[in-house]
Formats: structure tokens, sequence, C-alpha cells
């Protein structure tokens, strides 16, 4: 559904994202993990059409999309979130999420009625009234969600959707997220949260230093040398080898 | 055509005119660069500032170059005040509040000038308004060489002030990252108040070299707002070197400009730089806090 | 979401303006509730753009002059009838708009760059107005008295107060479209966060685009029935910065983003203006100073202007209930 192939991002001559290419299978729900500053939020960027790479094409559903803007990529059905949520400050909850369901109606009244249903599938529907500013941080979290399902996505992006809510959020949003591709969304997710992403994901990419060091099922990821050694330094999986054969 | 001595002249004319602007745009420059907010008050406050030099002459029969000296720290007082109880605290620190609560207060000033010294252009008659400089085949007007001259200590002063003091050093830092300063005990809103108030002192070395050979009117420094922004953008937001470099670009620009295409039209190229800097300049410049 | 309550209020104090017209009013009476109605739809202009999309022009002078410029024209040097100077009027103010809005937004400019380049847009159009002999340069320019229906112009100055009336509230309704529309919702949505509206599928160059051309299409219209009024303009009437600010600061003081804040901020600030010139007498920029000095106190205490600061007193007032 998504191929994202050798996508290479430079700042002023700071590599953050090098030759990373991804394969978003659709119906699945695809990982991307990686330690702090791997360039996953780059990478996002770049398939939601946020920043440009210097190299490397997107496609979309077989079509190109490497140059096109944001707005025309949330069209074809590419929604994303903000790891920092962006919400409009200034609205409340119901009209934040309109904003989203304008994209296929122009009937403000079937706008609004949507947007209460969509609310309500991701747990915000006594909520409506208020207004973002005054939302808590897992509030927040579930209208970025909202708002991007109210386009009816067809490829979901989450950037940390979990990052920051306690365990009994978490607990409850995992639900939603698996919800939403039972409805036919294909989701790409970046989390830290690895228990989620255990959970969660068909298929996982690690991302360290903004190459693409491995990739395939999540537990056989889990166990590859290179991923350990991205996140607990060099030398580290051959200790726990070591420290494994001891025990056994 | 003109001959190549008037071109020449009108060249340095604009020479010495825009150092006053430069002068001018450093208080806005230094403004922006450290509270990172566009002080549209500034053009009122020159205009403060040059009635208090005509007043200063037409009361108390002080030269100008005399009462600079006093109307300097005057406005220092002035500037500070009106950035620590007024703009900062009524625009709540958000960029478009501080946008107009500058408007409404350049608003008031001006109108407040108007009730007072209702809308009269006020002169000061000095005995070497008119003296001339000789340099070669070149006349050049005594007031404006001095303005060029202070203009360029000023803004060396500047420069020290900033690079060499306490305060100086707690402004940059203020600048680089406003939070880190307050985190290691440096007072934002006492920082913020000084640097406003460097900037709006700037204003009466400004009015007190205009003033010689210039005329004040209420509206007098609305026509300078837009001349220090243009100097301001030209030379990149917050930079000090780009503000001289600029506001000597834009004096030989209006100079040149007037002369070709008559006083009324010639302000037409000031304005026409203005929004092709702001155009097609990188927008990354202008946009971070937009 | 803004209540039918007040917008049904709205049309009832214009309504009440229109019968006390009717029935009579002194002549400087009329004379100022034609010059409330004539800054209500400048400031009405005004707000499409910068209340709903937070674009704050410090330049609806362009706009509102070149209206008032295109009908003066078309109706002295062509003998055009005055609805087709206005037609033509606000179509020409409307493309200004675009033009300026193309350059600006294609460099994305916001904040305080989009208020300063809208200024020297608008000084760039005095500066030219003031020198070119079609403009009347600087002696500025007659328009003809007729009176008549078809040339907007009455001896009986009540019927224009009737027809400006008729405007405003025609904007009142645009104004509540534009709330209640898809439009609008992306307008506010770019307003409060550029980069989530993108990601929402909001082509926000082509909103900023229509909301502009919308904006300085209403207020031309201002400037087009501000020449039938006072029959004369010259380029610091047309394109000066007292309209840029009048409207600005009627927005502001009223509620920016509101239906009916430019109609409550005009009304308010030339009503304080007109008190404050009885009151001192002949001291010239008096009402100016007011007007500042209610700008700065709104920016400081009721940021949402007066409209938002009875309606936050409103809602302290039901949550007290609701807490007792």
């Amino acid at each position: 559904m998504l191929k994202a192939q050798n996508l290479t991002k430079r700042f002023f001559g700071l590599l953050a994202v090098d030759s990373a290419s991804i394969d978003v299978e659709e119906g699945s729900i695809t990982g991307l993990i990686g330690p702090n500053g791997a360039g996953k939020t780059t990478m996002f960027a770049m398939i939601a059409g946020f920043l440009s790479p210097n190299s490397g094409q997107v496609a979309f559903e077989g079509n190109d999309i490497t140059g096109e803007k944001p707005h025309l990529r949330a069209r074809r059905g590419l929604a994303r979130t903000f790891q920092i949520v962006q919400p409009f400050a200034g609205l409340n909850v119901r009209d934040n999420i309109a904003v989203g369901a304008y994209l296929h109606t122009k009937d403000p009244r079937e706008a609004r009625s949507l947007a209460s249903q969509t609310a309500e599938r991701v747990g915000l529907g006594r909520e409506l009234e208020k207004l973002a500013s005054g939302l808590t941080i897992a509030g927040r979290k579930r209208l970025e969600l909202a708002r991007a399902l109210a386009t009816r996505p067809k490829l979901l992006l989450l950037d940390e959707v979990l990052a920051g809510l306690n365990p009994s959020e978490i607990r409850d949003v995992l639900p939603i997220i698996r919800s939403i591709r039972d409805e036919g969304v294909t989701i790409l997710m970046i989390e830290h949260i690895m228990q989620a992403v255990m959970n969660l994901c068909d298929s996982v990419y690690v991302l360290s230093q903004g190459r693409m060091i491995a990739s395939g099922e999540p537990r056989a990821v889990c166990n590859d040398p290179a991923v350990i050694e991205a996140y607990l330094g060099h030398g580290a999986a051959e200790r726990i080898r070591s420290e494994g054969a001891a025990d056994a | 055509m003109y001959s190549p001595v008037i071109i020449i002249e009108a060249l340095l004319n604009g020479l010495m005119l825009g150092a006053v602007y430069a002068l001018v745009a450093l208080g806005l420059t230094l403004i922006y660069g450290v509270l990172h907010i566009v002080n549209f008050a500034h053009g009122a406050l020159l205009t403060v500032a040059m009635y208090l030099v005509w007043l200063a002459f037409d009361r108390l029969g002080l030269d100008p170059y005399l009462s600079t000296a006093v109307i300097t720290p005057l406005m220092f007082v002035i500037g500070y005040g009106l950035q620590r109880f007024i703009i900062g605290p009524a625009s709540h620190g958000s960029d478009n509040g501080i946008l107009l609560v500058t408007l409404g207060l350049s608003i008031i000033i001006q109108n407040l000038l108007l009730a007072g010294f209702n809308s009269d252009t006020r002169t000061i008659a000095t005995d070497y308004a008119f003296e001339v400089v000789p340099i070669g085949p070149l006349l050049l007007g005594l007031p404006r060489v001095i303005g060029l001259g202070v203009s360029i200590v000023t803004a060396i002063i500047l420069w020290l002030i900033l690079d060499r003091t306490d305060i100086g050093k707690a402004i940059r830092a203020v600048a680089k990252e406003k939070l880190g300063a307050s985190l290691v005990g440096i007072d934002v809103a006492h920082v913020y108040a000084v640097t406003f108030a460097l900037g709006t002192a700037c204003l009466a070395i400004a009015g007190g070299l205009l003033m010689p050979s210039f005329y004040v009117s209420p509206t007098t420094g609305a026509a300078f707002v837009l001349v220090a922004f243009t100097i301001v953008v030209l030379g990149g937001m917050g930079s000090i070197p780009g503000a001289l470099i600029g506001g000597l670009l834009i004096g030989v620009v209006e100079a040149v400009s007037s002369l070709f295409l008559g006083d009324s039209l010639g302000q037409i190229g000031i304005f026409l730089i203005f929004i092709l800097v702001l155009l097609f300049k990188p927008t990354g410049l202008f946009g971070a806090r937009g | 979401m803004i209540g039918n309550r007040e917008f049904l209020y709205a049309l009832a104090f214009l309504i009440v303006i229109g019968v006390l017209a009717v029935v009579g009013l002194p002549g400087n009476i009329l004379n100022l509730f034609i010059f409330m109605m004539i800054i209500a739809l400048a400031a009405q202009g005004w707000n499409l753009l910068g209340g709903y999309g937070g674009l704050s022009s410090f330049g609806h002078a362009a706009f509102f002059g070149t209206g008032a410029y295109t009908t003066a024209i078309l109706q002295t040097n062509f003998g055009f009838n005055a609805w087709v100077g206005l037609v033509c009027g606000v179509a020409f103010g409307s493309i200004v708009g675009a033009v300026i809005g193309f350059l600006s937004f294609r460099a994305g400019l916001r904040g305080s760059y989009f208020a300063l380049i809208t200024l020297a847009f608008a000084e760039v159009l005095r500066v030219l107005a003031n020198s070119w002999s079609v403009t009347g340069g600087a002696a500025g320019m007659l328009v003809r008295l007729q009176n008549g229906f078809t040339y907007l112009q009455f001896s009986d100055r009540r019927y224009f107060l009737l027809i400006l009336i008729a405007f405003v509230a025609a904007t009142l309704f645009l104004t509540r479209w534009l709330e209640r529309s898809a439009f609008g919702a992306y307008l506010v949505a770019l307003r409060e966060n550029d980069q989530a509206a993108q990601a929402l599928g909001v082509d926000v160059f082509r909103i900023k685009m229509q909301a502009i051309t919308l904006s300085a299409g209403v207020t031309a219209l201002a400037g087009c029935l501000y020449v039938q009024n006072f029959l004369f303009i010259d380029a610091n009437v047309a394109y000066g910065s007292w309209i840029s600010i009048e409207a600005l600061f009627a927005a502001i003081v009223g509620g920016a983003g509101t239906i009916i804040g430019p109609l409550i901020g005009s009304v308010v600030l030339l009503g304080l203006g007109e008190l404050t010139k009885s009151f001192a007498g002949g001291i010239a920029g008096i009402d100016l100073v007011v007007f500042g000095v209610i700008l700065v106190l709104c920016v400081a205490f009721a940021p949402n202007g007066i409209r938002g600061f009875f309606s936050d007193l409103a809602h302290k007032r039901a949550n007290r209930m609701d807490a007792a």
C-alpha cells in the first residue's frame, strides 16, 4: 500500500535519514521503532509530505507522491497524527474533529454528526463541548486520533499516540487501534512502548541513526543482535547471549 | 541628465541621511533581536524625541546637540517604563498582542502630540544648519556630516555595551534562550525593558541629529516606521551590522530615487524594496516566529 | 458556537436604527450612524480575514481605496451609474486582495510580517494615487452630485442610511454563513494550527486566498459607499492608514472572529469618539487617543473584545450557578 524507497534527508549536513525504505502491507499494523533521535519522525514527515526528501521516493497505492503537498496526500487517504499534539486549541472537541470530517462532506450538519460519532469511537463522547485546550494529555492524544480518523483514511500514520499515557490509559487505547485496523484501515505507527508494539504489530521496522537496520516479525526483530546493539550499545548483544548461556 | 557632481552629492547625502536611518533601525532591530517583537510604536517614539529636542530649543534655547545629552537618558527611562509596565503586561506575551498594543500606543502618542502641538511642522533655526563642509568639488551639509559621525559612534557604543557589560551579556543570553536565562537567575522582564529602553534611547540621539536639518510634526515618525522596518528586514531581523548597512543603503536609494522620481513618488522605492525583500528572502528567516 | 440570539439582537439593533432614522433623527446623529455603518462594513471585511483567519492586516486601506476610486472614476469619468460602480469597485477590490494575498501567502508570510507587508502595499497604492492623473493626483477627485436611487445619492440622507443598514445586515448573514460552512471551519482551523489543518487535507493556501478575496471585497464595498456619501476622495482618504486602523480597531474591540463583533466595535468606538469630541471641544486627534487607549485595554483585559467580555461573564455566571 505504501512504499517508501531509499528516503534520505539532510539538515545542514546532518544526515537525519539515510536511504531508508519501508513497505507497508494493506490491512496490516506496521511498527516503526528505534532509539531516540533515530529519524523516525523525520521519516514520517517525509511520508506525510511535511518534509521533502533529498532523494528517494514515496509511493502510495502505486502512485508516486514524493512531491505532493500534505493536504493532497490527506485527500488520497493518508492521515497522520503528530507526536507533539497539535489541537485547534480555541475550538471544542466536536469542531476539531469536524475539520477532518469536512474532507468528505461539505455539509456542516453531516460533518458535525460524523465528528460526534468519531469522538464516541475514541472515547471522547462525553467531552464534545469541551475546548481542546482544556483536555488532558490523554484526551488530546485521543483527539489527534479522532481528527485523523474523521478524514476516513486508508492509511493512518500514528506518531507515538501512546507516549505520555499511563498504563491504564494505554490499555484503553490499544483495542481502539486494533478496531480501527479491523475496520480496514492500514496503520503505520511509531512507538516506544515495546509491549504495545509486540501486542499490535504484524511487522516492525527498526531505524537507527537514520538507517533501517532490521525489519520483520516483531519477535524476530527484537532478538536481532543489530537491534539490541542499537538500543543498548556496542557489545550488548554478545553480553546478553553469554549471560543467557550462563543462566542456562 | 544630471552632472556627476550632483549625483555624487545625492549619493553622499543619502549616505549621511542613511546613517540616521540606521540609528533608528538599530533600536528597532535590537528590540526585535531580543524580545522577538515588532515594535510598531518605534516611529511615534522617535517623534516624541524630536518634539523634546524642539521644546528644549524653543523654550530653553538649548542647542539640539546639547539637549540630546539630557533627552537620551530621559527616553531610556520612558522606554523602560513602556515595556515594563504597559507593553509587557498588556500583551500577555503573545505576538499578536504585542503588535496590537504597540500599534495602539503609536496611535495614542501620535494623537496626543497632535492634541498638544497641533499639526504644524516645527523646525529649529541654528546658525550652523546651512553650513557646508567642502570636500573637493562637493559641498556637504554640516548637520548631516555630524549625523554620520555620531551614528557610527553610537553604533560602536551600543556594540560595546552588548559585548562588554554584564547587562549586555544578560541581553544576549535572553535573546538566545529566554527560558535558560531565567533559569540561571536573569530577570527576563527587566532585561526586556532595558533592551527596549536602549532601543528607545537610540531614537533620542536620532532625534537630536535630525532636528537641525529636518522638521517635526505629529506624523513625522509614522513616515519613518516603514523605512525603519525596511532597513531591519533588509539587514536581517535582529542584526546590528545589518541595520547599519541596510540604513546606509536605504538612505542612498531614497536620495537617488527622489532625484529621479521627485519627492512624492520617490518614497515608493523604499516600499517596493520592503515588499520585494519580504517576498523573496527565504521565508525561514521570517516564518520562525511568524 | 455563537447563539442565534445575539445574531437576532444585532439585526434588531439595525432595525431600531432604521426605524429611528425614518421617524427622524437630528442631522449630526444621522451622519454619525452613517459613518458607523461604513466603518462596520470595512471592519466586517477585516474580520473575515483577521478575525476568522488570524491574518491581521494593517493595510485594508488598499481595498477600501480601490473600491472608492473605482466607483468615483467610473461615475465621474465614464458616466456609469453608482450600482455599476459599486459592483466594479467590489470586483477590483477583491482582485487587489487576491494579488496581495497571492504574493504574501506564496511567500509564507504571517503574523507581524503579513501586517507589515499589507501596510506597505497600501502605502504604495497611496503614493501612486497621489501622483497619477487618472485618480486626480494630490488634488483628489470630486464626485458629481446626482440624486436618485441609481446614483445612490439622496437629498434625504435617511435613505442612504437605510441602504447602508441593508448592506451591514447582508454582511452579518454572510459572516453567519461563513461560520457555519466548511470554508469557515477550515479558515478557523488554519488560524489555530496551520500544520494540523494541512494534515487533515486543508489546502491552506487556497483557503487563505479565498478569505482575503472575500475580505477585500467587503471592505471595498465600504469604500464604494463612502464615496457616495462624502463625494470627495484623495489618496490620503482612500488609501490612508486611518481606515486600515479603524477597521482593525473596530473588529478587535468589538470581538474579532465573531459575527457581531465588528458592528459592536464600530458603534462603541465611534460613539465614544463622538462623545469625547463633544466634551473635549475642538482638540484634534483626541478621539483617536481614546481609540488607542480602548484598544490597549481590550488587548490587556478583554482579548476577545467586548463581545467576548460579556460572553465570558455569562459563562462565569453560568458556572457559578452550576456550582451552587
